[in-house]
C-alpha cells in the first residue's frame, strides 16, 4: 500500500535517530547487566569523545576512516553492488602509497603527497575493479568475490611485508619509515605553527579530503550522467538494459570509484599517522564502513553523520574503557553490533510508526488507490 | 429471493486512503454477476475482503443470509467461497490430482485422500462438463485446462460461490468462449459466479447482472440485458467516453522498418521468435495479435536491441543494422523508440523522481546539460510533457510510483513519442490503464501514424489491435500464423490464428 511513505527528510534523520536510540537503549540494558550505571557510561562516552579538544580530534580522526570506507560501500550500493571488500581495497591502496614513498624518498612534499594519494586511489580502484569485472562478465557474485579478494589481500600483504618490503634490520613485519615529506599535514602541527597550543592527535588533512570526497560522491550520484546510470542500475537493472546502459562499464567504473574511496583509509592511516606500511593497518575500518553506509542510508550526508557517530563510539569507548574497567572495548563492539542490527536488519521497524505519526499531521489523500 | 452474498456499507481504508467506501452489493444465488471498474477502482480490494485476505474497516458481509466474519481465506472456503486468481496458483511439476489435493490432503498418508479425490473429480467432471486428465502433469497442459484445474480446486473444496479475477487475460477468444459456456453450466447447476473484469464485451456476453465501481464506490447496478457497453463505460469513467478511434485513411509511404527471418532463442536454446519477417511502412500501424507469451515480447525486445538475435537481419529506414553490436541506445539514436510492454520492469524506475524516469534512455541527450546533468532542463522537460499529455498530478519531482498506472504510461509515451521517432515500437500501450487514458493514448498513437511514422504495435487486447492497426499479424508459438486487414477479419478468425491454426495448415 502506498499510504505509508516517508518524506525524504524523515528518512534521512528520524529513522536513523530512532535506530540509534534503540541501539543505545539495548546497550544501556547490557551496561546495566554488567553492573554499571548506563547514564554514567553515556556521560563518559560523550564527554570523552566531544568534551575536550583532544577527544574531539581523535573522534574526527576515526570519523575520517569511516567516511572513506562508508562512502566506498555507499557508492557501490547505489549501483546495487554490495562491496564487502573495502578492507582489502584499502590494504592494497596502502601498498600503492608506500611504493611511491619508498621509491622516490627525495621528492618534495608537494609532489610526494599528491603522487602517493593518487597511487593509493589507483591501487584501491584496481583491486575493486577485478571483482567488478568478474561480476559483470562472468556473473560471479560481488559479495563472494570481494570477500575472497580481502583474503588474497591479507596473504599478499603479509608475504610482501615479511619477505620483500621489511626493513633488513627490523624484526617487525613493516616497511621502513617514509621520508618526512610523505607525512600528511597534521592539524596539531598546523595549529602550533600559528601559535596555538593544542594537544597532539593523529587528525590530519585527510579529514578535509574525506569531506571533499563526500561532496564529490553526492555530485556524482545526483548530478552526473554516470550517477544517473549507477542509480538506474541499482534501482532497476532491467530498466538499465532497456535504456541501453552499458552495465559492464557502469559496474566496473563504480567498483573502481568505490575502491578508490576505500583507498582514503590508507591515506589517513599510512600517510597521516603511521608513516610506514604495516601489517593489518586497516584494523576492520573497512568492515565498519558497511555499517556506516547502512546507517547513512547510502547517502553521502548520512555517511558523514554516521561516521561522526562511529568516531564518537571509538573515541568515547576508549575513554569509557579507561574510566570504567568493567566496561571493556568489547562493549563498543556490542554497541556497533546493535547499531548494525537496528540500522540494517531491523531498519524498517520504526518506519511504519514514524510514517503513521507524520501522516496524522497531514491532510488525507484525495485519490483512493486499490 | 435469497442472496448468495450481500455486502452492506463496506469501508476499507489503507492509512488515509479509502480503497472501498460505503460499498453495497447484492449477488443473487445462481447468477453470474459481473463487477467492472477501472484499475484502482477498488474491485480487487473488495474481492480480497470477500475472500478473507483483508478485514474491512467497517461494514457487514452476509453469506447465505447470515452475517459472516472472515479472518482468513480458510474461513471463506469454509463458507463456500472459492477464488480463481488471475495468475494461477499451480505447481507445474505436480499432476492435476496432486495440485487439487494440495492443502487438503486429509491426513498423514496421501493414498486415501488421493483415491477419494479421484472419485470426486470424476463426479464433478460429469456434473459440470469439467473433464481433465487427473494424472497429467500441469506443466504439460494448456492454459485453458489449467484454469479448469483452478475451478475444480475451488469446487472440490465445496465452493458455492466462485470468484474469478480477470479470468480471460491469458486466454484466446475461443478459450474464453468455452470458459463462459462452462460458467453457464455451473450457474445452471446452482452455483453463483462473480466475474471481475475490465473487458466490457465479456460482461455483456457472459453475465446476468453487473455492478460498476468507480473510485472505491459502487456507482451503478444493471441487469445486463438492459444495458449497453456504452452505458457501462460511461458509468465506469463518470463521463461520456468514445470507445472507437477516429481514423483517417492511411497514406502509406516508404518502408521504414524491415525484419528478415528473425530468430531469438532463450537461455535453453528454444526459439521464442521463429523466423519472423515483417515490414512497417511510414504512416502505417502494424498490429501483432497473440496470446501473451507467444514470442511477441522477445520480438519487440530483439528489434529494440535488448535481445541478441540468433539470426536474422533488421533494416531501419534503409540502413542495415549491425545486430551483433546493436543496443537500445544506438537504436534510439537511429530514430527507433520503444514503449516497452512492462513499464514497471523496463519503462520506468519506480523509485526515481518522475522527471528522472522521463529521461530514461535519453540521459545522454545534449539538452540535459554538457557535463553535469542539468536538473532544471530535466524537470522542465517533463513539466512540458505533463501539459501536453495531461499527466496528473503536475509535479515532475514526485516519485514515479506515486502516479497512477495511466499517468505512468503517459510519462513513458510522452518520452518516446515527443522526440519524434521514425519508428515506434509499442507494447501493451494500455495495460493497466483506465478507460479515460486509453482513449487519449489511442489518439496519440493514431496521430503519430498520421504524421507519417511507422508503428509496430503488440497487444493482447484484440479490440485494441482491431481499432488501431492498418494491418494485423498474428503470432503463435514464435511464428507468424497469418496476416489480415482489420476490415476483413473478426475475432473468431483471429482467434483461430492465435491458437496456431494457420492459413497454411487449413
Amino acid at each position: 500500500m502506498s499510504g505509508r511513505r516517508l518524506p525524504a527528510w524523515a528518512d534521512l534523520t528520524l529513522v536513523p535517530l530512532a535506530n540509534v536510540a534503540a541501539a543505545f537503549f539495548v546497550s544501556g540494558l547490557v551496561v546495566l547487566a554488567i553492573g554499571e550505571n548506563p547514564f554514567t557510561a553515556m556521560r563518559l562516552l560523550v564527554a570523552g569523545s566531544l568534551g575536550t579538544l583532544e577527544g574531539l580530534s581523535f573522534t574526527l580522526y576515526y570519523a575520517t576512516n569511516f567516511i572513506f570506507t562508508g562512502l566506498s560501500v555507499a557508492l557501490a550500493y547505489r549501483a546495487g553492488l554490495f562491496n564487502i571488500g573495502a578492507e582489502g581495497q584499502a590494504y592494497l591502496a596502502g601498498l600503492g602509497a608506500a611504493l611511491v614513498c619508498l621509491s622516490w624518498p627525495g621528492l618534495p612534499a608537494v609532489v610526494m603527497l599528491p603522487l602517493a594519494v593518487i597511487a593509493a586511489g589507483v591501487f584501491g580502484a584496481l583491486w575493486a575493479m577485478a571483482p567488478g569485472w568478474l561480476q559483470a562478465r562472468r556473473g560471479s557474485h560481488i559479495v563472494i568475490t570481494t570477500i575472497m579478494f580481502n583474503w588474497i589481500a591479507t596473504s599478499l600483504m603479509a608475504w610482501l611485508l615479511v619477505n620483500v618490503m621489511r626493513a633488513p634490520t627490523s624484526m617487525q613485519p613493516e616497511t621502513p619509515s617514509f621520508a618526512a615529506a610523505a607525512q600528511m599535514p597534521k592539524f596539531d602541527a598546523l595549529a602550533r605553527s600559528f601559535g596555538f597550543t593544542v594537544p597532539s592527535s593523529p587528525l590530519n588533512i585527510s579529514f578535509l579530503l574525506a569531506l571533499i570526497a563526500a561532496a564529490f560522491v553526492w555530485l556524482l550520484i545526483w548530478r552526473t550522467r554516470l550517477g544517473y546510470e549507477i542509480r538506474t542500475l541499482g534501482a532497476n537493472a532491467s530498466a538499465a538494459e532497456y535504456a541501453g546502459i552499458n552495465t559492464t562499464r557502469v559496474i566496473v567504473i563504480t567498483m573502481g570509484l568505490s575502491g578508490m574511496l576505500a583507498g582514503g583509509l590508507a591515506v589517513n592511516e599510512v600517510l597521516g599517522v603511521q608513516n610506514r606500511l604495516l601489517l593489518e593497518f586497516t584494523a576492520g575500518y573497512g568492515f565498519v564502513g558497511i555499517a556506516v553506509a547502512l546507517m547513512g542510508r547510502a547517502h553521502p550526508l548520512g555517511v558523514v553523520l554516521a561516521s561522526l557517530l562511529f568516531g564518537m563510539l571509538y573515541q568515547g569507548g576508549a575513554e569509557l574503557a579507561f574510566d570504567q574497567p568493567r566496561i571493556t572495548r568489547d562493549m563498543i563492539v556490542v554497541i556497533q553490533g546493535l547499531v548494525v542490527l537496528f540500522a540494517g536488519a531491523l531498519e524498517g521497524m520504526f518506519r511504519t510508526p514514524i510514517a503513521g505519526a507524520i501522516n496524522l499531521f497531514r491532510r488525507p489523500a484525495e485519490n483512493p488507490k486499490a | 429471493m435469497a442472496f448468495a452474498i450481500e455486502l452492506i456499507d463496506i469501508h476499507k481504508r489503507f492509512g488515509t486512503v479509502y480503497a472501498n467506501r460505503g460499498v453495497n452489493l447484492q449477488i443473487r444465488k445462481g447468477s453470474i454477476h459481473g463487477i467492472v471498474g477501472e484499475n484502482g477502482a477498488g474491485k480487487s480490494t473488495l474481492m480480497s475482503i470477500l475472500y478473507g485476505y483483508y478485514a474491512a474497516t467497517s461494514g457487514t458481509i452476509m453469506v447465505d443470509g447470515r452475517e459472516a466474519h472472515m479472518r482468513s481465506s480458510r474461513d471463506a472456503i469454509a463458507l463456500g467461497i472459492g477464488m480463481v486468481h488471475q495468475h494461477f496458483m499451480l505447481v507445474e511439476s505436480l499432476t492435476v490430482l496432486e495440485n487439487i489435493l494440495l492443502g487438503s490432503e486429509g491426513g498423514f498418508w496421501l493414498k486415501g485422500g488421493m483415491e477419494k479425490l479421484r472419485a470426486r473429480l470424476a463426479d464433478l467432471g460429469k456434473t459440470y462438463g469439467l473433464e481433465v486428465d487427473p494424472d497429467a502433469c500441469v506443466a504439460d497442459i494448456g492454459v485453458g485446462q489449467r484454469q479448469r484445474v483452478e475451478i475444480l480446486k475451488a469446487l472440490v473444496r465445496g465452493a458455492k460461490v466462485l470468484i474469478l479475477d480477470e479470468p480471460t487475460a491469458v486466454l484466446t477468444p475461443t478459450e474464453a468462449d468455452s470458459l463462459f459456456d462452462m460458467l453457464r453450466v455451473l450457474r445452471d447447476e446452482g452455483k453463483t459466479i462473480v466475474l471481475i473484469t475490465h473487458k466490457l464485451r465479456e460482461i455483456m456476453h457472459a453475465t446476468d447482472h453487473v455492478s460498476v465501481m468507480r473510485r472505491g464506490e459502487m456507482v451503478a447496478h444493471f441487469e445486463t440485458a438492459s444495458t449497453s457497453v456504452e452505458q457501462l463505460a460511461d458509468a465506469m469513467v463518470g463521463r461520456k467516453v468514445s470507445l472507437t478511434v477516429a481514423r483517417a485513411p492511411a497514406h502509406e509511404g516508404r518502408v521504414l522498418l524491415e525484419a528478415h527471418d528473425l530468430v531469438v532463442r532463450d537461455a535453453l536454446g528454444v526459439a521464442r521468435v521463429d523466423h519472423v519477417s515483417l515490414t512497417v511502412r511510414a504512416g502505417e500501424i502494424v498490429g501483432i495479435a497473440g496470446v501473451a507469451g507467444n514470442g511477441q515480447s522477445q520480438l519487440l525486445e530483439a528489434i529494440a536491441g535488448m535481445q541478441r538475435l540468433a539470426s536474422g537481419r533488421i533494416v531501419l529506414d534503409g540502413q542495415e543494422i549491425d545486430t551483433e553490436t546493436s543496443n537500445p541506445r544506438k537504436m534510439r539514436e537511429l530514430g527507433l523508440m520503444h514503449v516497452p510492454e512492462d513499464r514497471h520492469r523496463h519503462g520506468l524506475v519506480m523509485s526515481f523522481e518522475a522527471c528522472e524516469s522521463g529521461i530514461l534512455g535519453f540521459q545522454h541527450d545534449e539538452e540535459y546539460g554538457r557535463t553535469l546533468l542539468d536538473r532544471a532542463a530535466v524537470e522542465s522537460g517533463l513539466a512540458r510533457d505533463m501539459e501536453t499529455y495531461d499527466i496528473r498530478p503536475r509535479d515532475p519531482r514526485l516519485t514515479t510510483h506515486s502516479f497512477s498506472g495511466g499517468n505512468q504510461q503517459k510519462i513513458v509515451l510522452a518520452r518516446e513519442i515527443e522526440r519524434g521517432p521514425k519508428v515506434l515500437l509499442v507494447g501493451q500501450p494500455t495495460r493497466g490503464v483506465d478507460i479515460g487514458a486509453i482513449e487519449f493514448i489511442h489518439k496519440r498513437i493514431m496521430a503519430l501514424r498520421d504524421a507519417g511514422k511507422a508503428i509496430l504495435l503488440v497487444s493482447v487486447e484484440l479490440d485494441e489491435i482491431m481499432a488501431l492497426s492498418d494491418r494485423i499479424l498474428v503470432m503463435c508459438d514464435g511464428r507468424i500464423t497469418g496476416e489480415r486487414r482489420p476490415d476483413q477479419t473478426n475475432s473468431r478468425d483471429l482467434g483461430l490464428l492465435m491458437a496456431g491454426i494457420s492459413d497454411k495448415a487449413a
